[in-house]
């Protein structure tokens, strides 16, 4: 009875607190469309991509009319790499680009390249994973448990891998895996999980001017563009990769690799791609720039709508020749809720691309720092730096308030409910401690030198190469 | 049995020429036919025997698929086309409505290029780019063709730059094009003029090489006429040099042209740039079941194209050569 009474003042409580909730968004979205958003200042836009499936809210905003609706005429265009995407966005070429998130983040550090970018839009959650050639599978299947039906047990970790790096290393052969940028969530996020099972995947100096990446490494990674990747590792470059899809079902149907581990496994809903646009265009764009989040935001709602209703179609769009250009059924293997691990052994793992839902197109700070303690962890970053630094070059790249205005306005105007948006109003950039990593490590964003002296295998407090 | 064989050289040499004539022209076809109906041959039965990873290699048959594809896709983009200009008009219609001092303006189609757009992107650049280096290298060449001085002053730079890959000289190119081509509004993309210069790069040293080994070997005897009713330079050069060398121009032109050509494709293979080169590494990166197909059709179009281009030239050189016929006559 005592009880009852209890969650019925508790359900109470949440309705009021619910309803001032609500409130308050209506008025600032009353706020907001007093002062109706302008036309855009530049109208033609080019925006670059690579080609991978998570460019589909680029795609989708085109060819569902979302930027001609906001009045912006854009070309899209593949790039050849992602250090040609980079240069393209701080040289003017492109407007805007589908980029890793760790690019923005370190040109604003300067490392590789010095440049202000900026993201208002993250693009969406997942989507990587880990492929090792079918004879490095061979060796380590042996070390893996089994499932009652004879299926390896997933997540399969790090440690099955680790006695067959430790037999290349006795042999004196060197063990080569690929990633695609020195900065890229792919190479943070091999690290993390080699580092998870014990595997050294080496340390960056560049104070040193050593930026390989390869000091006291057990295992060498080098870049490779991501769709090069299936054919070096059929080559015996590399022996594994991490890479975005279609490049790993790529590997499975044409039957030279087996994905091992999907990112979701190894840090559930990681922040991934992000869309960059230098601080100087929207500084000079401000209209241009809320409006072409606007049409992001829509495409990426459109994506993940009615529960993954319109994957279908996206899947078609694509699969056509000037986007991602693989067949419409790779594609369609990973986009529509499944992922093939083995020949065969196709899983259900829903969320292994997601685009809106868990908010996930919000540009939290919290992701900018996750990045920055991998910089740091792995000699990128080569001093200690105070928590205060890494909030503030967070606050620096990302930009929620530009998301904000974007979100804002689209409710405003009808296009998008406020459901949509449910932390919208109370967002302070800072996701709640995540918990969801392979090797159970809690990330708590507004901890960022506590959070890289917990690692094993990396630079901690004081470290210096 | 001599006598059988005698009267069939003799019924053989009593044919009407007419029956004759017909004889030669129908090996003329005969043989050409024959060869190529040979080579479809043994190229569909290689590609059946050929397994990669992304299907069997195409054959004749999955190239013609292909030829079709790439039309349709032309087509239907086209249709794209026309749409998105009339949603544009209705927009800036509406804005106008709205805003009445806006100044409409129609902005180009942002869709993707067809096949059939990036042949033509490709002509043009190998175009554009051929024109100008003959506009530098056929006055470049007869000056030195007629000065011993300047050709011992330049012979050494010509022979250093001419074994240079234009592909070299590609990052070079691309840097100081983004260096010094600045500008809000360009008349042309910089893939553009990146492209042009690496084709022209190419296609000079064989213009200015055989421009003035042309010029270097007219005939005494004009040099001297001209020497004895003292032609002013000019004349000289419009009356005398140019008749005489044309031929010798013409055989750099197409040599040129023919490098030009090949060079294009592959510098936009590495540039990104638009054209042919583009299309063929994008249907590489994407790896579907159908590029190897799509690739094969851009590798048997580009072959036809610098067919056609050496064939043209062939046709402009006999027109404009010197008619040793008529001077016979």
């Amino acid at each position: 009875m005592k009880h009852s009474v209890k969650r019925i003042k508790q359900q109470v409580c949440h309705a009021v607190i619910a309803t001032t909730v609500a409130l308050s968004t209506i008025s600032v979205s009353l706020s907001a469309s007093a002062e109706e958003l302008g036309y855009p200042e530049k109208e033609e836009l080019t925006f670059g991509f690579i080609k991978l499936t998570d460019m589909a809210p680029i795609a989708v905003a085109y060819e569902k009319g979302f930027f001609e609706d906001e009045g912006l005429y854009v070309t899209i265009e593949a790039q050849a790499n992602w250090k040609v995407l980079l240069d393209g966005v701080i040289d003017g070429r492109l407007d805007g680009a589908h980029m890793l998130a760790g690019q923005p983040i370190a040109a604003n550090i300067g490392y590789g390249t010095k440049a202000e970018i900026i993201t208002p839009f993250s693009m969406d959650l997942n989507g990587n994973a880990i492929t090792v050639s079918n004879k490095i599978w061979e060796e380590m299947k042996g070390n893996i448990p089994k499932q009652p039906d004879g299926r390896p047990v997933h997540p399969i970790k790090a440690d099955s891998l680790k006695p067959v790096v430790e037999k290349y290393l006795d042999q004196g052969k060197p063990f080569n895996m690929g990633m695609v940028f020195p900065v890229s969530t792919h190479n943070y996020e091999l690290r993390y999980w080699l580092a998870a099972g014990g595997i050294h995947p080496g340390f960056y100096a560049p104070a040193k001017g050593d930026t390989s990446g390869q000091i006291d490494a057990d295992v060498l990674l080098s870049v490779t563009p991501p769709p090069q990747m299936p054919a070096t590792m059929e080559a015996g470059t590399i022996y594994g990769y991490c890479v975005g899809e279609p490049w790993n079902q790529q590997a499975v149907f044409k039957g030279i690799g087996v994905p091992v581990v999907t990112d979701y496994e190894i840090w559930k809903d990681n922040p991934e791609k992000v869309f960059g646009i230098t601080k100087e265009f929207a500084e000079k764009n401000p209209n241009t720039t809320i409006r072409l989040t606007r049409a992001l935001i829509r495409a990426a709602k459109w994506l993940d709508e009615e529960n993954n209703k319109n994957r279908g179609e996206a899947v078609k769009i694509l699969a056509q020749s000037n986007y991602v250009g693989a067949d419409a059924e790779v594609i369609g293997n990973s986009m529509t809720g499944t992922f093939e691990y083995e020949k065969g052994d196709k899983r259900a793992v829903p969320d292994f691309n997601v685009f809106f839902r868990y908010n996930a197109t919000y540009p939290y700070y919290s992701d900018a720092i996750w990045y920055l303690t991998q910089m740091r962890r792995w000699g990128q970053i080569s001093d200690d730096k105070p928590d205060s630094w890494y909030k503030e070059i967070a606050q620096n790249v990302y930009r929620p308030d530009i998301y904000k205005a974007a979100a804002e306005s689209l409710i405003a105007e009808k296009l998008m409910n406020s459901s949509d948006f449910p932390t919208l109003a109370t967002d302070n950039g800072y996701r709640n401690p995540q918990t969801h990593f392979i090797d159970g490590i809690v990330y708590d964003g507004n901890k960022p030198n506590e959070y890289i002296n917990k690692f094993a295998i990396g630079l901690k407090a004081g470290d210096k190469i | 049995m001599t006598t059988l064989i005698r009267k069939i050289t003799v019924s053989t040499v009593n044919l009407p020429d007419w029956l004759v004539s017909i004889g030669r022209k129908s090996t003329s076809l005969i043989m050409p036919f024959i060869g190529i109906v040979c080579f479809l041959f043994l190229w569909s039965l290689s590609a059946n025997n050929i397994d990669t990873s992304l299907g069997k290699f195409p054959g004749p048959s999955a190239v013609a698929t292909q030829v079709g594809n790439l039309y349709q896709e032309h087509i239907d983009e086209r249709t794209k086309e026309e749409s998105f200009y009339q949603r544009q008009e209705v927009r800036n219609s509406e804005r106008l409505a709205k805003d009445p001092s806006y100044v409409a303006k129609t902005r180009a189609y942002t869709g993707k290029e067809t096949f059939i757009d990036q042949i033509i992107t490709s002509l043009v650049t190998v175009m554009s780019g051929f024109i100008f280096a003959a506009i530098i290298a056929i006055p470049m060449g007869i000056s030195i063709g007629l000065s011993k001085t300047l050709n011992s002053a330049i012979n050494p730079i010509i022979q250093i730059f001419k074994p240079v890959s234009p592909l070299a000289w590609l990052p070079l190119v691309t840097m100081v094009v983004s260096a010094v081509y600045v500008s809000d509004e360009p008349m042309f993309a910089k893939s553009f003029i990146n492209s042009m210069i690496t084709v022209t790069l190419c296609c000079i040293w064989p213009m200015v090489i055989q421009t003035s080994v042309g010029v270097a070997s007219i005939n005494g005897d004009w040099l001297n006429v001209s020497r004895v009713l003292r032609l002013p330079a000019l004349t000289h050069i419009r009356k005398i040099v140019l008749p005489a060398t044309i031929p010798a121009i013409f055989i750099g032109m197409r040599t040129s042209l023919g490098i030009a050509w090949m060079v294009l494709i592959a510098a936009e293979m590495l540039a990104q740039n638009p054209g042919l080169g583009k299309f063929v590494w994008d249907e590489f990166q994407n790896g579907s079941s159908q590029s190897l197909s799509r690739i094969m059709t851009a590798v048997i179009v580009i072959g036809l194209i610098g067919f056609l281009l050496d064939r043209g030239m062939l046709v402009l050189q006999r027109k404009l050569s010197w008619d040793k016929t008529s001077a016979s006559r």
